[in-house]
């Protein structure tokens, strides 16, 4: 399914298995429920990713994190917004690999991924063949600077009135 | 009032830019139907009966002048040469076309104002007292905090696709006029008992619709610095744990009534724990950058009471009945605020036409320090009038037919659009009101009831806030029929309650002789002094049921 990040389309590097055997693959992706058989067969060398639905708790997915190199938060349509508080919570708990959005999202939503924390998103065909690569890339900039501070957007508006005040302050 | 910085600004063009955009990529088919929906609505355009429904953001229900003018202007050119203030203290306009709605936002821009989140499962137009800032029994000012919470809720990354609308309202005062109990969250201005520290009371959970409900206190005292990071947790909660699966429980009042008051608040409580504080919540300078807008303005010393006043009223009987209802004493000597009322008998409630907003404005100008502000029941304010200005204010609103004096009688109703425009509707309101305020037209006899708040819903959805009615009328169909059913002893303050249903629904012919019936009981019952509600409260519904029935089994 076509992928893509803030850079524009992006090739993907992983493959899906659908149970929990990934055999000699580099880059394996298993479904949540597989995950723990898959981790306890993996190699040193091998990179696991999953694919969660957005209903997993934090508990559940916390200790597993360190041994992920990507996550795959489940869209189920896109007006289901609990991937963008999961995407905050696992973050918040310091996942540092690829965070990815997967679903039938919209261009208008793309920003919003981003600041919430995720590095791309998949698309099903369908959605991707209405909303060309460029709608995405050219989506994020409509709005240059928002009003929320802590969501990876060093531009907000507060820390800009913030650092205006302070050299005001050190001009005078 | 609050004014736009360069942030702002540039914000509401770039937002007003991607709609257009949006527009652009509905017509050239890159967005569905159903994903531009979302689009549409979080913009404020709903698809209504009979044309496309404009609803502009009047945040905290605070305008100036310049903007009402403003809103006169896009009435005569876009649509018919009115508007309709709405319960949300917002602006609604009935008959624009969809392509001109771009433009619209453009000349909204202009003086600083949009219409992003009045509608969709976001958050809505934040709504504060509507006499903040010159109300007597005020603790702080709550326009800063919504303030705040405007700019904080606007295309918020994380909170855009919630499980269903979300409404915050905030007063400052010891007296609730902002019915914060029946918002998803409700926020009370208060001192600690101890330290004497400014903080807030969080109220979650409230909310009316089809299971209304009042709303729980989850934090007593939540010191102020703290604000943003506190609703960013109770918003998360809600957001990974509001029901998805039937749009009438996904509230957040239904989440915190399954899991329980104690349970929500221990949820949130983590969630706030583990947050980072200091990196979400706007600092202090951020926070008095914002509340310097809404410092005092430069008052005249005045005496407390003014002579030309006093013998205005001596003089003038009609002009002391309309003070008596419509004006609310000011905290600074010598001022006041007079409520403009909206419900000329026989008018459909909160409506006003471009000439009245102009007036209204000229007015403000003139005698209000240019401010204006919009209530939740659907009137005006000129907040900061000197008393001795308040006869030839009101001579004036007389020519326009704005000088009704009922704020707070029985013929100031709140009445959702109901069928007469609504998609959602299942019967009439506005018929209704205007039937019932024909009925109890004569002014002696409003001022002998006295305070009476009806409050009518033409669906379940509750828009016209039945449940927190003294009375509360609920228009719904049944077999084809409109079907009106009474609730009694709902109330919208401090004391908030929902009312209970007194019986069976009664045609919409039959609604004033129930009424009349029920009122009846009151003047029969009452003591001295006692208003409808404390009677209510006092004697129980089981007289008023008694006098219902004979109007139901009459007309069954």
């Amino acid at each position: 399914m076509p992928l893509l990040d803030r850079h524009g389309a992006k090739a993907e590097i992983w493959t899906r298995s659908e149970s929990a055997a990934i055999d000699n693959l580099s880059h394996a992706l298993v479904d949540w429920a597989a995950l723990p058989e898959a981790l306890a067969q993996k190699t040193r060398d091998q990179r696991i990713g999953v694919v969660i639905p957005n209903t997993v708790r934090i508990p559940e997915l916390k200790l597993l994190m360190r041994q992920l190199s990507l996550i795959a938060i489940s869209f189920p349509s896109f007006g289901d917004g609990r991937g963008f508080s999961l995407a905050r919570l696992i973050r918040n708990h310091g996942f540092t690999g690829t965070l990815r959005a997967s679903g039938p999202l919209i261009v208008d939503q793309f920003a919003y991924a981003i600041a919430c924390g995720f590095d791309e998103v998949e698309l099903p065909e369908a959605s991707a063949a209405r909303q060309p690569v460029e709608q995405w890339t050219r989506a994020l900039g409509q709005i240059s600077h928002g009003y929320q501070r802590g969501y990876g957007d060093s531009g907000n508006i507060l820390d800009r009135r913030r650092s205006a005040r302070l050299k005001h302050a050190a001009a005078s | 009032m609050y004014r736009y910085d360069e942030f702002d600004e540039r914000f509401v063009r770039e937002r007003v830019a991607q709609f257009r955009d949006q527009v652009g990529r509905r017509l050239d088919g890159s967005l569905t139907e159903d994903e531009f929906k979302p689009l549409r609505l979080k913009n404020g355009v709903y698809l209504q009966l009979h044309a496309y429904m404009l609803r502009i953001a009047v945040p905290y229900g605070t305008l100036s002048s310049r903007q009402m003018r403003q809103l006169a202007l896009i009435g005569e050119r876009y649509d018919r040469g009115y508007g309709h203030f709405t319960t949300r203290t917002n602006l609604q306009f009935n008959w624009p076309k969809l392509r001109d709605i771009p433009d619209i936002l453009d000349l909204l821009a202009d003086v600083e104002m949009h219409a992003i989140q009045t509608s969709g499962n976001c958050i809505r137009n934040v709504t504060a007292d509507h006499f903040a800032g010159v109300a007597q029994d005020e603790i702080e000012d709550p326009r800063p905090t919504a303030e705040l919470i405007r700019q904080w809720s606007s295309l918020h990354p994380e909170f855009d696709y919630l499980p269903r609308k979300f409404k915050i309202a905030v007063t400052g005062a010891a007296h609730d006029r902002a019915v914060i109990k029946a918002h998803d969250i409700g926020l009370r201005i208060l001192r600690h008992p101890d330290t004497r520290e400014i903080g807030y009371e969080v109220i979650v959970g409230g909310g009316l619709g089809r299971t209304p409900m009042i709303g729980k206190v989850v934090r007593e005292f939540l010191p102020k610095a703290d604000l943003l990071a506190y609703l960013e947790a109770i918003m998360r909660v809600y957001n990974l744990e509001g029901r998805r699966d039937n749009k009438y429980k996904a509230r957040v009042k239904i989440l915190v009534h399954e899991i329980g008051t104690e349970e929500f608040s221990r949820r949130v409580e983590e969630e706030f724990a583990r947050l980072d504080g200091p990196s979400v919540n706007a600092d202090p300078a951020e926070v008095a950058r914002i509340a310097a807008y809404f410092a005092p303005p430069a008052y005249d010393a005045l005496p407390a009471t003014s002579g030309a006043f006093e013998a205005a009223k001596a003089g003038n009987p009609d002009f002391a009945r309309w003070v008596e209802t419509n004006v609310t004493p000011h905290r600074q000597p010598g001022y006041a605020a007079l409520t403009i009322s909206l419900k000329p008998i026989g008018a459909p409630p909160g409506d006003a036409t471009s000439e009245q907003m102009r007036l209204v404005a000229d007015l403000a100008d003139e005698f209000s320090l240019s401010e204006i502000r919009v209530t939740h029941a659907q009137n005006l304010v000129l907040p900061q009038v000197k008393q001795a200005d308040l006869f030839a204010v009101w001579r004036r609103l007389g020519e326009a037919d704005l000088a009704t004096a009922n704020v707070g009688l029985i013929t100031d109703i709140i009445a959702c659009p109901g069928l007469d425009y609504c998609a959602l509707a299942t019967a009439r309101s506005i018929p209704i009101a205007q039937a019932l305020a024909q009925r109890f037209a004569d002014a002696g006899r409003q001022k002998e009831i006295g305070v009476l708040n009806i409050k009518i819903s033409g669906c379940i959805n509750a828009c016209g806030h039945h449940h927190v009615g003294h009375i509360g009328i609920l228009g719904l169909e049944k077999r084809g029929i409109e079907s009106y059913q009474i609730t009694l002893g709902g109330d919208a303050t401090e004391n908030a309650a929902i009312g209970e249903i007194l019986g069976p629904g009664l045609a919409a012919e039959d609604v004033p002789d129930a009424i009349e019936r029920i009122v009846s009981v009151y003047l029969a019952q009452r003591q001295t002094g006692e208003s409808f509600i404390d009677n209510v409260r006092r004697i129980g519904l089981a007289p008023f049921k008694a006098a219902f029935q004979e109007v139901s089994h009459a007309v069954a």
